[in-house]
């Protein structure tokens, strides 16, 4: 996590004009995607969560002032040509590697990462008890749904929500109770307001020397891309 | 040992709402005792049980676990020696992982480290589910939640386990698996059922509970026998069931 923090850092800090330096950190992200065998598919089907930070880089060229230049006939901004660029190498190499996180690393081992990282353990504890019970709520969402459209309900029409509006207060209180019920059971388990803490693993040098190559590639780029560049 | 392992007197308790729950309980279970807790809904029995782990404060009347008075100085203790297992193992089961879940209660008694680990495998060991200790709780069948969530309070090597409906919504395969399960504990239980003939099976004592107080306490075969006051109670035998001769076969454990 760290590791993925510092590489999306070095990224970042990489000046737009270095387009080697990023095509060495897409090979490098791309080698560690093939490594820890992720499927392409799945890669991409989660990348089109920045199309809308992309279709706004899109228009850049086209709205930015400056010198401006021709590309297929048409004229563009050279300066938005280069904002472009920056958005979408920067977003599209800080996408993936928050991705391939995501898709590597379990969620509580994330959460556990996050509390090292010196996250407030209040943070990370509201963060796992969402993740814990989300699905438990939705599950009792759905579960209402079935038993009104059993007993005949089909909303159509904006003044037939009623009944949905009236559920949501429902699952609230529900949810609300549910939470007296688990505290109760922290409580039974001695809970004395603070998490303790519990054993997890922690990441060994061999991790950290595995983990870390990734962003020390980034950083060594950004920092020739400076170079470079002055 | 010459105190009870649970000692309840005049206990009462009446909600914020002013429905009157516990009209002076008076309970008494010896050491190594398993005891039925029959009763119709909304008698009282899940309420007892918040108060003998000082999750509820009565109103009067006192709450006793082995030596130890509940009051504010010796709830934690008290807390240890009372393992809680609630009827919703959603509601038990709070934690990401099922280590992490196990690992809560002992690690609030100060446990770390290596030891904190063996705790953490051997409550699961006693229940049989080492090989879920990875698993999320919400990705757990019926009976493996039940077992992980009894893993839970097993974890504070508690002296007494009390089990909210243990046998609610398990299918007869994780009924099996969870009365193995507690006829291998040596501690002392209180088992809170609806589920007659569960209680015949493991609890040589059965107490029922109606209307906020004890109502009859005596041996599991005769208070079942008694089919007046089952229905007086709202309670009632699995039909075809004769609790005298299946008593006879199958003598409590």
């Amino acid at each position: 996590m760290a590791a993925a923090f510092g590489f999306v850092l070095a990224v970042a800090l990489t000046p737009r004009q270095a387009v080697w330096a990023f095509a060495v950190d897409a090979a490098a992200l791309l080698a560690v995607i093939r490594l820890a065998r992720v499927p392409a598919r799945f890669m991409l089907a989660r990348l089109t969560i920045i199309v809308p930070f992309v279709t706004f880089a899109l228009v850049i060229p086209f709205i930015a002032s400056g010198e401006q230049m021709d590309v297929l006939g048409v004229g563009v901004s050279r300066e938005g040509l280069w904002g472009t660029w920056n958005i979408l190498a920067k977003a599209g190499l800080g996408a993936t590697t928050s991705i391939l996180l995501a898709a590597t690393t379990e969620v509580p081992a994330i959460l556990h990462g996050l509390t090292r990282l010196r996250v407030p353990p209040t943070l990370t504890m509201i963060a796992a008890f969402m993740i814990r019970y989300l699905e438990l709520i939705a599950d009792q969402l759905r579960r209402m749904r079935i038993a009104m459209t059993a007993r005949g309900y089909d909303p159509r029409w904006l003044w037939q929500a009623r009944p949905i509006a009236a559920s949501a207060g429902a699952l609230f209180i529900r949810s609300y109770e549910r939470g007296e019920r688990v505290h109760a059971a922290m409580l039974a388990r001695g809970y004395a307001g603070a998490m303790p803490p519990l054993n997890q693993r922690t990441a060994g040098s061999r991790e950290w020397l595995a983990a870390g190559a990734l962003p020390l590639v980034a950083a060594a780029m950004a920092v020739a891309g400076l170079v470079v560049a002055t | 040992m010459t105190h009870p392992a649970v000692e309840i007197r005049d206990l009462t308790f009446t909600y914020p709402d002013g429905r009157q729950a516990l009209r002076g309980v008076n309970l008494r279970v010896e050491h190594g005792q398993r005891v039925a807790l029959l009763g119709p809904n909304g008698a009282g029995k899940t309420t007892l049980a918040l108060h003998l782990n000082g999750i509820y404060t009565a109103d009067s009347g006192s709450v006793q676990i082995g030596d130890l008075i509940l009051a504010d100085t010796s709830l934690a203790e008290v807390r240890r020696r009372v393992g809680l297992v609630f009827q919703d193992a959603d509601d038990q089961l709070f934690m990401p992982t099922v280590r992490a879940d196990v690992a809560f209660g002992p690690a609030n008694l100060g446990l770390r480290g290596g030891e904190l680990d063996a705790r953490v495998a051997e409550s699961l060991v006693a229940v049989g589910a080492a090989d879920l200790a990875e698993r999320a709780p919400h990705h757990l069948s019926g009976g493996e939640r039940r077992r992980v969530s009894l893993a839970t309070a097993l974890a504070m090597r508690p002296d007494v386990l009390v089990c909210d409906e243990p046998t609610s919504g398990l299918d007869p395969a994780g009924r099996r698996e969870l009365v193995a399960v507690l006829r291998g504990l040596a501690i002392t239980q209180l088992l809170i059922t609806h589920d007659l003939s569960f209680a015949l099976e493991l609890c040589e004592r059965a107490v029922i509970v109606s209307g906020g107080t004890v109502v009859a306490d005596g041996a599991t075969a005769d208070v079942l026998a008694d089919e007046q006051l089952l229905e007086t109670h709202r309670l009632s035998l699995p039909y075809g069931f004769n609790p005298a001769t299946v008593g006879k076969r199958n003598p409590g454990a």
